[in-house]
């Protein structure tokens, strides 16, 4: 390493990192800047082309003749189609099959010897010899190259209408119980598989790395069923957030004995023993000794245990019911590419308010979660 | 808001009840069998007594939880496994029967076989490489954050990410997915790229690696730092090259890390469900073991015994690398 950081191959490695950084990033990039564009430019054109202005084709309806003014013997009818926008006309037509066949600013013979004239800046002027009649207005077909233009309105929009919002307030709701139960119930079960001596130690612990990986698939149809049973006996309804709660804190427990068990077998011998000299009793040496040393321990298990609890989508649909008040973030987003599949300003700004919360975790908590993954445990989704 | 109210209190109230159970129990047995203030003899016995019985007091509520939610499921799941839909009728092996002769199931087989021989190869090979070329550049931990990052997103999140990727248009029309405006770019014809069977595993696949290789990257780049510099130095003196020293000196020494990233992937691989739940459910010859287990267990009000049978084959194929870990960790604690 220490040769070869010297050597001249070391612009390769920045450059292919730099690919791979790319790589990496960009489909989250792509993800979060689309979720900020104008729904109309994001259906027509690719993020990346986010800062250029694009080109679009636009209807427009010109005012009712209603509207319309009589001057120096000519009925007129006059507007804007871009109503002030800074977007740029540069073609027009009036009939669907041929939506740019006029520049901005030439005049369309639109039948009756009316004139349409669209100029460049999006107004409009209708000329007719006669009164013109009826009550819908002229459809005008126009190309307009338009600036690029960044909003909130998507986040706005599926905070209220697509349920968000209130998806949110469940997710949250599902993962903050169940991540704080399991930490002392887990770090009790840890002390004394890690310095309480007693027969059958070797073997839960090897119970708790067995059940590690256990798949969540074999707990599935029992648990429904048990659910199910209970629910039916005490007249309750199965799907509640505590029965989710009991499931996340069952499912985490493994990881959780199995990383403070680690991390307080790692803790010198002397600070207990030293302890025990002076008359603590175990319960003492525990709460006053060794829960505040495994804090390291405790928050990277209580960052594994809410990355994991908040991005869970199996558990969730399994044990938690539809309705708007129960149905977390992931299983939102999963209905919502079923149902607005092809409305990517929905999706992309749904899946960003989903993926926000872990991302904030993860970078302001990454320290706890590498010293977590590598106490050499892992359980993953 | 009503609901968080709900849940913090419950929270609350769940870690007060917890802490009073620890305290309570506690208590209780330096009550029944106290050790201060008694004759010699009888204290040492005591003491004898509380010492039994006190770590199954600290162990009993996790105990509790994982024999409930973890191992009474996993023998349940095997009975049901012979059971008939409802888990009432015992019919012997016909839901392994139907199950090999179900062309669903042996496509998720041959699927899922795919997925770990792909992705936990390439997520280590990945990772690896990453980790030993930051390793030599100054900004190498602003990379490794970067490429760490989708660890923290969810499945389905990544699913609608990769999505709009591979997001189709028809031909002639403005790309917005970024791989058929490459495409398109470099003078291909657009595909809509989820709907061309067997190739389409490789792109759900994709989403996967990119997720785990950030996994694979931070344990190997400690695994590489933690080699000795000595032997490093040595090979340099030798006059090995960069990749001389790298492939038959940092790697022979990694291996054991290797395996443990490579393990956790697969096991990961196994239980692979969001992904192709939510980019295709199954369609196009893309079902996998976990998600077809999850169509069983609800499809048509739902079938136990069959959905159990698939949770059985997916146990199956965890359980040499279970046996494996149990293993290793005995061997550790021994040390």
């Amino acid at each position: 390493m220490i040769a070869s950081a010297r050597s001249p191959l070391i612009f390769v490695v920045h450059l292919s990192v730099l690919l791979l950084v790319a790589l990496w990033t960009l489909p989250t990039a792509g993800l979060l800047i689309s979720s900020l564009r104008d729904k109309d430019q994001l259906a027509v054109s690719g993020w990346w082309t986010a800062l250029s202005t694009s080109s679009q084709n636009l209807t427009g309806r010109a005012a009712s003749p209603e509207a319309q003014v009589e001057k120096d013997g000519k009925f007129v009818i006059s507007g804007n189609l871009l109503e002030g926008g800074d977007a740029k006309v540069s073609a027009f037509g009036f009939r669907p099959m041929q939506p740019a066949a006029f520049e901005a600013g030439t005049a369309a013979d639109i039948g009756d010897g009316q004139m349409l004239t669209v100029n460049a800046d999006g107004s409009y002027e209708i000329v007719s010899p006669t009164k013109m009649e009826g009550t819908r207005g002229q459809r005008i077909f126009y190309t307009a190259s338009v600036p690029p233009r960044f909003t909130l309105d998507n986040y706005r929009e599926v905070l209220s209408a697509a349920g968000i919002g209130s998806s949110f307030i469940n997710s949250l709701t599902v993962a903050i119980p169940s991540t704080i139960i399991p930490i002392l119930v887990a770090a009790f079960c840890a002390y004394a598989l890690a310095w309480m001596p007693f027969p059958g130690r070797a073997i839960l612990i090897a119970v708790v790395v067995g059940l590690l990986v256990v798949p969540l698939q074999m707990s599935l149809i029992p648990l429904l069923r048990l659910y199910n049973g209970v629910g039916a006996f005490f007249g309750v309804p199965a799907k509640t957030y505590v029965g989710i709660w009991l499931a996340h804190m069952g499912f985490g427990l493994p990881l959780a004995v199995y990383l403070l068990r680690n991390y307080m077998a790692g803790l010198p011998r002397e600070i207990m023993e030293s302890a025990r000299v002076d008359g603590a009793s175990d319960f003492d040496i525990f709460v006053k000794i060794i829960l505040p040393l495994s804090f390291p321990a405790l928050a990277s298990f209580s960052i594994f245990q809410f990355l994991w609890t908040w991005n869970d989508l199996l558990v969730a649909m399994v044990f938690l019911g539809t309705g708007n008040d129960e149905l977390v973030l992931t299983g939102r987003l999963v209905n919502l590419l079923g149902s607005r599949g092809g409305n990517w300003e929905i999706l992309t700004a749904s899946a960003f308010i989903t993926i926000i919360v872990p991302l904030i975790v993860f970078f302001s908590l990454q320290r706890y979660l590498v010293r977590g993954l590598l106490s050499g445990s892992v359980k993953g989704g | 808001m009503q609901q968080l109210l709900f849940a913090i209190f419950t929270m609350v109230g769940g870690v007060l009840a917890c802490a009073a159970y620890f305290f309570g129990t506690n208590w209780l047995l330096d009550r029944i069998f106290p050790s201060k203030g008694m004759s010699g003899a009888q204290a040492s016995q005591n003491l004898r007594i509380t010492n039994a019985i006190r770590p199954w007091l600290f162990m009993a509520p996790a105990l509790f939880a994982l024999a409930i939610y973890l191992i009474y499921p996993v023998f349940e799941s095997v009975r049901l496994a012979f059971h008939d839909r409802s888990g009432q009728q015992f019919v012997g092996f016909s839901n392994f029967i139907w199950m090999f002769g179900d062309g669903e199931f042996r496509q998720s087989i041959f699927n899922n076989f795919l997925w770990l021989l792909v992705v936990p190869a390439l997520s280590t090979f990945f990772g690896l490489i990453i980790a030993a070329l930051t390793d030599r550049i100054w900004w190498g931990n602003i990379a490794k954050t970067l490429i760490f990052m989708p660890m923290a997103i969810s499945f389905v999140g990544a699913a609608v990410i990769w999505k709009f990727v591979y997001d189709y248009r028809s031909e002639g029309s403005e790309q917005i997915g970024i791989l058929n405006a490459i495409v398109v770019a470099m003078g291909g014809t657009p595909e809509a790229w989820m709907t061309i069977p067997f190739w389409n595993n490789f792109f759900l696949m994709v989403i996967l690696i990119w997720i785990q290789t950030g996994f694979a990257m931070v344990i190997l780049s400690a695994a590489l730092r933690g080699i000795p510099e000595e032997t490093i130095e040595a090979a340099v003196i030798d006059g090995a090259s960069g990749m001389q020293i790298f492939f038959k000196i940092m790697v022979p020494q990694i291996w054991g890390t290797i395996a443990v990233v490579w393990t956790t992937i697969t096991i990961l691989v196994l239980k692979v469900f969001d992904i192709v739940l939510a980019m295709t459910n199954g369609q196009w010859q893309t079902q996998v073991l976990a998600n077809l287990m999850f169509d069983w267990m609800f499809r048509g009000g739902g079938d136990f015994g069959r959905g159990a049978s698939i949770a059985v084959v997916i146990m199956i194929l965890v359980v040499p690398i279970m046996i494996w870990n149990i293993r290793n960790a005995t061997k550790e604690m021994e040390r």
